[in-house]
């Protein structure tokens, strides 16, 4: 026990009314994890499986089927950057855009700075093509993006 | 699956391959075509599991503009169904062709038992290139797993058909195996992607019978595996529990190499870690090949090995079963003839000397019905006193007086596998998936088909992640407990009014008994359930329509063992849950053969078929059958008999396949006994710990060695085959009792155990009928009408039971408390028991590799804030003392024990539980107090293991 605090294990079971079982909270459960803990790791499972009356091999099929999800052994960085490279964004400069976010973090897409700051991402179409190329930090999207105004968009607080 | 609606008809007519063919509506293609013997190649579908129609390997052609999965696809009438077309079979060679892409030739399963059905496939479509096939890459995952001591993993020879899943969640309920990632990354994973070794697996190996390929094989246990072609194979049943699973035992060179699980109406050809991988004991080099007679030397008596000789339980050499070469020196090798002439002399120089009674016997459960027939035979008949018993008494004998007492039989009155037909399921102080495994699959099964599973123990076992209800009552509580849920019952008019006035008597002392003491409140203050959850139990019991109870040693092994099951049998008969479907009392037997074993007679109180000693009538019939005048006098019980060699009063004895001294209660009472003994000829297929006091030692056969018929828990009698030879001169075991037998003047001569079961048979109503060529692949329940016909019944007792007055009898019980509570030196509360991978004193288990391999050593549980209190890390080795005595062993720290109570299973003799256990007795079964004693704990210092 302990992966899991107290107020995680709330919020988890505060999902349980809106669906007709306690299966269906298995997504929400992982994205309430991974969002505080920029991880889902082995033991989080295995206590999500427990408040969910769910075999751990069941929770492991769902976290591991998705690629947005992360375990221990490639955790997030505090900032999650998704450079879009699908078909309108890479016309208008999205690849290059993203060889350059790349090149300043020194990392390559799906890695983590060294200083475990910021985590960046392809994006498969974030659905804002009028704005392309366009730039996902966490749960905002920017459009129109250049490299400066990305590298401006990682630096800001 | 798609639902058509043009037809009313239940019967669908369609041609496949030209051939009409008719069937029931709702079957699917696959199934008809099967049915009329056209075989569709399958990789993911198999008979027994749900078809999910993933592999795309059994399309065929209905005319639809694409081809339709055979294993899902419902026939319709008027359908055209062609199996084998041109496009179809390039389908399957494509398809074929694309898993080959992946999949290593030869895989492991094609290296050995060579029934690959991917590379069967590619044989049938010329693909298959010995060379030709490369690994691909997979840089990310290790392909190989070899952490588990019984299966193989090899992620590379996976197709992912999901037959693994559906075989470890649907058939065994064990839910292990999922899938991990997706795409070209996709693959097998154990819970949460851990090695198999390491994961939650039981190693029931279901899985393994279901893979296609080489993903997951059988590791070779003796010889390495091979086409099963080559192979020898027999069907018999498992050696192990009360389940009696029908297995098929391959062979070769007299050498076992692999078992598999067989079609039965018992375990629907599942099996367990036990009785599928733990058949090598047979073969381990320790078996008894000579007659061993103890040199002058080794006397007086006493046990040989040094961890026994030293009360510390300290172990010079680790490992867990007795040393050879310590022992061996005290024995010298005899021929057949000295030793059994010296037995015969000797336990005669007893009867003369002290009478017909200084003798007693100890037969066992885990011998076959004849044996146990004719060892009790040669206890009455040859030496002439009723002092013959076996281990029934210390896990059941209290269910059977409660059974007999209310209802007249001793038997369950239903079978387990009719939890299909139930509205509730009570489990009741069993852990049934580690004691009865293959049992506990169906009613796992049965809770997700929506039948409500109520759970009570002092244990929070893995049955309980199946229940809708669970009491964890404090330990020796059951009757309180039942008194309460009783008494709710007949306060709020829940019970069966009919039932009791027209079926039962007894009703108003029980309902006075109950509503003036037993208040779910007052109840809960003993037991320690809230009120509010008796009386939802009680309602969730009083509200269904149909209740089976399982029980195991939890209730019977109390000093209130028979009221415990008295409350139990009361339950059912107050509220109508005996005589029809999914109704009934079960109490699961142990051992393979304790049904038969006592069925046969080897009880102190009763010939076979529980006719008693005591009656006139009955003692001539078996004079007559025997030629012999027969002792009146009900005999001794384990425990007593061991109490009467400590007293001297009995002077000799014959031990068959027992070893009392890892299994009865207080042990180092039971060395002094065993040690005091003037003679004791032990029967056995090791040297037991028993064997270190015995003056002769006779080399017996294994349950493999010999063939003999098995009562199982569910009165099924059964057919256990000879697999191979025994080793050196071990012998039969029916052939010693015979040898034995008629050097004490008693003749016996038997032509096969055929023949004694034809005698055995006829001198009882249960089997009367009941022969070897009609028992047929599967055996018979008994009782069977028309063995020729008929399978026998399953539900017992629909309009009387076999009592005087044919009524079942009501027997109120006030709650007593144990004999042994805790205090201030001894605080704790300790409970024995079992685990999934031994049995009994580990003379087999501990010997098998697969089984040893998973669980090495004695543990003790503890609840962690125990621990905490005392200061003990989990892992730690520390020292468990009684009033009886000490033992040192690891901590498992763990929550399914209650803060206050501890948990020891008995099957390690270094660290022998029942060094521990009180040997006071249940007034009725004569059953010990094995689940309460009081104990303390204490980390092991310096100075106390030096």
């Amino acid at each position: 026990m302990g992966a899991l605090s107290e107020e995680i294990r709330e919020r988890i079971r505060a999902e349980f009314p809106k669906y007709p079982n306690k299966r269906a909270v298995t997504l929400n459960a992982l994205h309430i994890v991974q969002d505080a803990q920029r991880q889902v790791s082995i033991e989080a499972m295995r206590e999500i499986a427990e408040l969910l009356e769910l075999h751990p091999a069941e929770v492991h099929d769902t976290m591991s089927f998705y690629g947005f999800f992360r375990d221990e052994k490639a955790p997030l960085g505090k900032k999650r950057v998704w450079v879009c490279r699908s078909i309108s964004c890479m016309l208008r400069g999205g690849e290059e855009l993203l060889a350059d976010v790349c090149h300043d973090l020194g990392v390559k897409p799906g890695e983590t700075t060294a200083d475990g700051e910021v985590t960046l991402e392809f994006a498969e179409c974030l659905g804002v093509c009028e704005g392309a190329p366009c730039v996902l930090v966490n749960d905002e999207c920017y459009p129109n993006m250049t490299a400066e105004s990305t590298r401006e968009l990682i630096k800001k607080p | 699956m798609i639902n058509r609606t043009e037809s009313t008809s239940q019967t669908i007519t369609l041609t496949i391959d030209g051939q009409s063919v008719s069937v029931p509506r709702g079957t699917t293609i696959w199934s008809a075509a099967q049915a009329a013997g056209i075989e569709i190649p399958v990789l993911c579908h198999s008979p027994k599991l749900e078809p999910v129609g993933v592999c795309r390997m059994c399309v065929v052609d209905v005319g639809e503009r694409v081809l339709a999965p055979s294993c899902m696809r419902e026939c319709r009438d008027g359908m055209a169904v062609d199996t084998t077309s041109p496009k179809v079979e390039q389908h399957r060679r494509v398809l074929t062709r694309l898993l080959l892409e992946e999949h290593l030739v030869p895989c492991e399963r094609e290296k050995t038992s060579g029934d690959c059905e991917l590379e069967a496939l590619g044989r049938r479509y010329g693909l298959t290139d010995p060379q030709g096939h490369s690994l691909p890459e997979k840089a990310t995952n290790p392909l190989q797993d070899f952490s588990s001591p019984v299966i193989a993993v090899d992620h590379q020879a996976c197709i992912l058909c999901d037959r693994c899943i559906r075989a470890c969640d649907d058939i065994q309920s064990n839910h292990v195996i999922g899938r991990s990632g997706k795409g070209h990354n996709a693959q097998i994973a154990f819970d949460l992607n851990s090695p198999m070794g390491e994961s939650t697996c039981v190693s029931c190996g279901e899985c393994v019978s279901y893979c296609p390929t080489g993903a997951l094989t059988p590791k070779a246990i003796t010889l390495p595996i091979i086409p099963k072609s080559e192979m020898k194979a027999t069907d018999t049943v498992c050696p192990y529990c009360g389940v009696g699973c029908s297995t098929t035992v391959y062979t070769v060179d007299n050498r076992i190499v692999m078992t598999e699980g067989r079609e039965s109406p018992v375990n629907h050809g599942r099996l367990c870690v036990k009785g599928r991988y733990g058949w090598d004991y047979t073969m381990h080099p320790h078996r008894l090949t000579k007659p061993l007679i103890r040199k002058e030397s080794a006397y007086p008596k006493g046990a040989l090995s040094s961890e026994v000789k030293e009360t510390s339980g300290q172990r010079r050499k680790p490992g867990g079963i007795v040393d050879i070469d310590e022992v061996m020196p005290a024995f010298r090798e005899a021929t057949w003839d000295e030793a059994l002439d010296l037995v015969a002399e000797k336990l005669n120089g007893i009867k003369q000397a002290y009478g017909n009674n200084a003798l007693a016997g100890f037969g066992s459960a885990k011998c076959s019905n004849e044996e146990a027939y004719l060892f009790q035979k040669l206890v009455r008949a040859g030496f002439g006193t009723n002092n013959v018993d076996h281990c029934t008494r210390l896990c059941h004998s209290s269910s059977v007086a409660a059974l007999m007492e209310t209802i007249g039989s001793g038997a369950v009155t239903n079978v387990f596998a009719d939890v299909e037909n139930s509205d509730v399921i009570l489990i009741t102080g069993s852990q049934t998936t580690a004691n009865h495994p293959v049992a506990a699959t169906f009613m796992k099964e049965a809770t997700k088909r929506g039948v409500k599973l109520i759970v009570v123990d002092i244990r929070r076992h893995d049955m309980v992640d199946f229940a809708t209800h669970f009491a964890q009552i404090k330990p020796g509580t059951d009757v309180a407990f039942y008194n309460g849920v009783m008494h709710v019952l007949i306060r709020d008019g829940l019970i069966d009014e009919k039932f009791v006035a027209q079926r039962t008597c007894g009703f108003d002392e029980l309902k006075k008994l109950l509503l003036d003491d037993y208040s779910p409140e007052k109840s809960a203050a003993i037991c320690g359930i809230p009120a509010e959850t008796i009386v939802d139990i009680a309602e969730t019991i009083g509200r269904a329509k149909s209740m089976l109870i399982f029980w195991g040693m939890g209730i019977s092994q109390h000093i209130t063992g028979t009221d415990n099951a008295r409350c139990l049998i009361s339950l059912c008969l107050l509220t109508g849950n005996v005589g029809r479907p999914g109704t009934g009392l079960h109490p699961l037997r142990g051992q393979n053969n304790v049904q038969g074993a006592s069925d046969a007679g080897l009880i102190p109180l009763a010939y076979p078929d529980y006719q008693l000693v005591t009656r006139f009538d009955i003692r001539q019939k078996f004079e007559r059958a025997w030629g012999v005048e027969l002792d009146h006098h009900i005999g001794l019980t384990v425990v007593e008999i061991m109490k009467g060699a400590l007293a001297k009063s009995i002077r000799g004895m014959y031990i068959l396949g027992e070893n009392p001294f890892i299994s009865d209660p207080n042990i180092n009472k039971v060395r002094k006994a065993l040690a005091s003994l003037d003679f004791l000829v032990v029967q056995d297929i090791f040297l037991t710990e028993t064997a270190e006091f015995a003056d002769v030692i006779l080399p017996a056969s294994t349950f493999f060695e010999k063939t003999g018929t098995y009562t199982n828990t569910d009165r099924r009698v059964q057919l256990g085959r000879k697999v191979v030879d025994g080793p050196g001169e071990s012998r039969e075991d029916w052939r010693i009792i015979c040898e034995i037998s008629n050097r004490l003047g008693m003749s016996m001569n038997y032509a096969s155990p055929a023949d004694i079961f034809a005698e055995f048979a006829s001198l009882t109503e249960s089997y009367r009928g009941l022969t070897y060529e009609n028992l047929g692949p599967t055996g018979k329940l008994w009782p069977c009408r028309d063995p020729e016909h008929e399978d026998g019944e399953k539900i017992l007792f629909g309009d009387t039971f076999p009592t005087l007055d044919g009524k079942g009898k009501l027997v109120p019980c006030p709650y007593l408390p144990a004999a042994e509570v805790p205090d201030a030196v001894y605080p704790y509360v300790l409970s024995t028991g079992r685990v999934l991978e031994h049995w009994h004193t580990g003379s087999m288990t501990r010997r098998s590799q697969a089984l040893n391999a998973i669980e090495p050593e004695a543990f003790v549980v503890i609840h962690p804030i125990d621990l905490a209190v005392l200061n003990i890390s989990d892992g730690e080795r520390i020292r468990v003392s009684s009033r009886r005595g000490a033992i040192e062993l690891a901590v498992r720290a763990e929550e399914s024990v209650e803060p206050g109570c501890i948990f020891i299973p008995f099957h390690f003799r270094e660290a022998a539980a029942n060094v521990l256990t009180i040997d006071v007795l249940d007034p009725f079964g004569k059953i010990p107090e094995f689940k309460y004693c009081a104990v303390k704990i204490e980390p092991v210092t310096e100075s106390a293991s030096a």
